[in-house]
Order: C-alpha cells, then sequence, then structure tokens
C-alpha cells in the first residue's frame, strides 16, 4: 500500500522547502521512519544532544569514514571543483575511489569534506532540495539562494557537529546575472562566506590554499586553472597524510569538475591524469630541489 | 423540522459529472504524443508562466487541463510524492504508474465524497527507455484511469481533436512532424494555432539524466515552420543565420 498523495491544506504547506515536506509528512514518507525533527537522520536538538552527554566517544568518530581535502578556484568564465578521492579512518585509509565533488544543480557544485556519513547525506538532501524548488517554483533558485540554503541545512547539522560528526561543504557556481563564477565557504555553524578567487577545505586545505594563492592570477584559462588545481590537490597530498595524490599504479586520480556557462561537467579523468602527469614530470625535472 | 431532499445516487453522480464535464470543456485541449526520440506534449496555452505541462521527474512529466488551481496542486502533490519517494529509495523506483494510481484513487475519492468534484483531467507521462515502454496515463475527473497507446488528448472538445489526431497519427514521426500534426488536430481546420498560443515540451530520450525540456522561442517557431533543417544555414534575407538554439529550459 503506498502512501496517500501528500496534500496539505494552505496552512500546513511546505511550499518548495523539502526538509520541511519531510518534517511534515512524517511517518506518512514513504519510507516509514523520517527524521520529524531536521533533516538528516538521528538528528537531536542541540539541547538533547548536551543532555544525552555531547560529543560521541572519540573512537566512535574516528573510526568513521572521513573525506578530506576538496578546493575550488574561479578562472575567466567559471569554476574549476575538486578533490582527493581518499577517506580516512583514523590513520587507515577507507576509500580510496571517494568522489567528493557533486552537481548542485544545473549550474553549480558542491564538494564535501568530515565525516563522510552525513556529507553524503547532506549532498544527497542539498540536490534534492535545489531540484524539489525549481520543479515546485517553476524558476530555479539563483545561486545566491542556493548558497544560503546550504547554510541553513549545516546550521540544522550542528548538533551532530557537536558530537565530532563534522561537515564542511565547499560551494561553487556559475552566476548567471553576474556571468562568472563564485565560491562560498562554509563553517560548522552555517555561516557562510563568498571567497574571492580560491578556497579550500578538509585537513589538506592549508598547503592547497597556499599554493592556489601563490598560483591564481586574474583571467586564467580552463587549461591553467586545472594546472593549478592539480598542483595545489598535488601539495596537499604531499604533506597531508590524510590526502590521497594521484595514484599512477591503480589508476585513480581526483575529481575535478568545471562549472561554466553551460553548466557542470566533470572533467575526463585522461584529462585530469594528463595535468597531474605533468605536475610530476615537472617535479622529477627539478629534483634538485628537495623541499 | 425540514428533511433533505432524497435525491437519487445515479441522479447525483451524474450531476457531478456533468458540472465536471462542464468546466473541462470550457477549457482548452491538449495533446501528449510519442516521436521518434521520445514524448512531446503540446498544449494550447496562451500564457507563458501558469504552465500546464511540467517536470514531476527525471523521466516523469505531469499535463492538466481544467481549473487550473486544482490541477497545479495536484502536480506538486506529484512532485512532493516523486522527490520524497526517489530520497528514500532510489531514483529508480520512482515510477509513473504508482503516481497515476495515487492520482486516480485521489480524484475518485473527491468525486464520490466532497461536495464538487475536481474539473480537471490529467495525463501522467513516463519516458521507457525505448518507444514500447512508454508509458501515458489518462485520468479523468472522476479517477478513471486509462492507459494511452501512442497519443492522448484531454480539454475542451476532445473527441473532435482525437479524431483529428488519428487521421494524422503515423508511427516513427519525427519532433517537427509530431508538433505539427499536434498543432493541427489542436487547432482543428478553421483556424490557426500560432507558436505563442502553444505550450511545448518534450521528454527527450537523450543521456541527460532529467529528460524534460521545455521547447519554445525560435527553437519552436523553427520546428512548427517546418524549416528546421533549412534554417541554421544562411537562407534567409542578409545572409542572417539564425541558429535554432538547442535553449534548455530552465525552468
Amino acid at each position: 500500500m503506498s502512501p496517500p498523495l501528500p496534500l496539505f491544506s494552505p496552512g500546513e504547506d511546505p511550499g518548495p522547502n523539502f526538509s520541511a515536506l519531510l518534517a511534515r509528512l512524517g511517518p506518512a514518507a514513504p519510507a516509514g521512519g523520517f527524521p520529524t525533527a531536521g533533516p538528516i537522520s538521528g538528528l537531536r536538538s542541540p539541547e538533547a544532544n548536551w543532555q544525552a552527554g555531547g560529543a560521541a566517544p572519540r573512537q566512535l568518530v574516528d573510526g568513521l569514514p572521513h573525506g578530506t581535502t576538496v578546493l575550488a578556484v574561479r578562472y575567466a568564465g567559471g569554476v574549476v571543483m575538486a578533490g582527493d578521492r581518499r577517506a580516512t579512518e583514523g590513520s587507515t585509509i577507507a576509500y580510496r575511489t571517494m568522489d567528493k565533488v557533486h552537481p548542485a544543480g544545473r549550474k553549480a557544485a558542491v564538494a564535501i569534506a568530515g565525516t563522510a556519513g552525513p556529507a553524503m547525506e547532506l549532498v544527497r538532501l542539498f540536490q534534492t532540495q535545489i531540484e524539489h524548488y525549481e520543479k515546485v517554483e517553476g524558476v530555479a533558485l539563483t545561486l545566491e539562494g542556493t548558497a544560503n540554503q546550504l547554510a541553513s541545512m549545516i546550521r540544522e547539522n550542528f548538533s551532530m557537529a557537536l558530537q565530532g560528526l563534522v561537515v564542511v561543504p565547499l560551494f561553487a557556481g556559475y552566476d548567471d546575472r553576474r556571468m562568472d563564477g563564485r565560491i562560498f565557504t562554509y563553517d560548522v555553524v552555517g555561516g557562510h562566506y563568498e571567497e574571492d578567487a580560491v578556497a579550500a577545505t578538509g585537513s589538506g586545505s592549508r598547503d592547497a590554499r597556499t599554493t592556489m594563492r601563490l598560483g591564481f592570477r586574474e583571467g586564467m584559462s580552463r587549461e591553467e586553472a586545472l594546472d593549478l588545481v592539480a598542483r595545489a590537490l598535488y601539495e596537499a597530498a604531499d604533506q597531508d597524510s590524510a590526502t590521497g595524490g594521484p595514484d599512477q599504479v591503480r589508476g585513480i586520480y581526483p575529481t575535478v569538475a568545471v562549472v561554466d556557462q553551460a553548466g557542470f561537467s566533470y572533467v575526463e579523468e585522461g584529462e585530469v591524469a594528463q595535468h597531474f602527469d605533468a605536475v610530476i614530470a615537472a617535479r622529477r625535472a627539478g629534483r634538485g630541489d628537495r623541499s | 423540522m425540514s428533511m433533505p431532499f432524497y435525491v437519487a445516487p445515479e441522479q447525483m453522480m451524474k450531476d457531478r459529472a456533468e458540472y465536471a464535464q462542464k468546466g473541462i470543456s470550457r477549457g482548452r485541449a491538449l495533446i501528449g504524443l510519442a516521436y521518434d526520440g521520445g514524448i512531446a506534449i503540446v498544449a494550447e496555452n496562451p500564457s507563458r508562466s501558469l504552465h500546464k505541462v511540467s517536470e514531476i521527474y527525471d523521466r516523469i512529466a505531469f499535463a492538466g487541463v481544467g481549473k487550473y488551481n486544482e490541477f497545479d496542486q495536484l502536480r506538486v502533490a506529484g512532485v512532493r510524492h516523486a522527490d520524497t519517494k526517489g530520497f528514500a529509495y532510489s531514483r529508480a523506483d520512482v515510477d509513473a504508474r504508482s503516481l497515476a494510481n495515487l492520482y486516480a484513487q485521489y480524484l475518485g475519492q473527491v468525486f464520490t465524497h466532497e461536495m464538487k468534484p475536481l474539473e480537471v483531467e490529467i495525463l501522467v507521462v513516463e519516458l521507457g527507455v525505448d518507444a514500447e515502454s512508454d508509458q501515458l496515463y489518462h485520468i479523468a475527473y472522476e479517477g478513471t484511469i486509462t492507459d494511452e497507446e501512442s497519443y492522448a488528448v484531454i480539454g475542451g472538445e476532445a473527441g473532435e481533436i482525437r479524431d483529428r489526431m488519428e487521421s494524422l497519427w503515423k508511427a516513427g514521426m519525427s519532433l517537427a512532424e509530431a508538433l505539427r500534426s499536434a498543432r493541427s488536430a489542436l487547432a482543428g481546420p478553421d483556424r490557426e494555432l500560432v507558436p505563442d498560443e502553444l505550450e511545448v515540451a518534450v521528454l527527450a530520450r537523450d543521456d541527460d539524466r532529467r529528460a524534460f525540456r521545455r521547447i519554445r522561442g525560435q527553437e519552436l517557431d523553427s520546428l512548427l515552420s517546418g524549416d528546421s533543417r533549412r534554417q541554421p544555414k544562411a537562407t534567409r534575407q542578409g545572409g542572417k543565420a539564425s541558429p535554432a538554439p538547442a535553449t534548455r529550459a530552465r525552468d
């Protein structure tokens, strides 16, 4: 027996908000057990969380897969967003092929660092929310609106962040009004900030950000941006043990996506490999420098 | 003490059906039909913003005729049903048949139990992996559900339009042919419909996850005027080429 058609009286109508819809439907939702307090399963209010004893045991959090370095850089006509493929459980590598960069609507991308479980759940909810809004309202959310939407979702995840299940995304997209790429960063409490040119989050973000900042030039081409991204991820993996570098043995390369006027697209693995191979070749050529 | 008048159930149903039919027949019709690359929906609708045809999910579209607020409420409920189901299970678990059944149940429920029946007729369309697995469900105001083949007509003067469509129908039409035959079926012999009076959308069988796409503006003009193949070349006066851009609808 399928659930009844989700119709609401005008006072109860959740509008184009998918999280609110799930909360309204409660147990009547298809899978039966949707949370009623918030969008992400297992979510409790901050008060309830404090009463329940605050942070989750450290072994538990350490034992969960964590995603590491993701970054974004603006170029002439769009943004490039990339992430390494590694997920770690404490000091062990949990996955080598995790994808951390995902499309968010037609002209935006979201990348995640932090506890993999809630992060992937957040991405799925975020993607559904953007599309849901577009279909219900008949027009797509603006880039700014989408960025704000993500902030409110992170805010709702705050009680889990207190337990150590931290999710920190990176959001970037092409703004049709400004005709340019834009990048937004977030903190665990849902604060969001627009970055001028480059951004990175996750354990290897410091090295990645520094590399990008040094190499950034206003009005770079797509190719130059891809080169810079490869260099930044290489540096991050070089210094941060939780960040995976290009794995030439297995043929695993970081995920790279481009968002421009035409929309979101993944960069082909072959093309990504070329850029990383170039970085490695340059390193080999300059072997004298052992920094 | 007043006594309610006895009304025979047959009479009551007849009155309600007449009422709903009257409301629906005042509105303009629409046609959903298969073409060689998917399913097209062509609606007579002079409004550019109050849509009769909309996207429900990746491969499912909705079209309604009759009272706008009533079918729009059903459309939104459909989007909600599909999105929650896809979120809870997986995107592949969302199908038109179960949605069509829900609509049918709801319409039937309202028709028999409420004061006023809904003055709507709707079409739920799902694009299959090939033409054979395409699905067109026609749901009437009282909840009758029909599984249509190849094409479906709903709205005012649906009977006449269906007859005209039957004579124009051919299997394996191109998009341009399908749109033109749907336009002449909607218009009838006595009038012409210009592109501005039509709302057109397709579920296109290409690689995109979201198959729904609106066709409008220049693209619609060139498809309907029949020179879609010549137009990209510079055949217009002054050598000014007007390419028919495959503009991806953003709503």
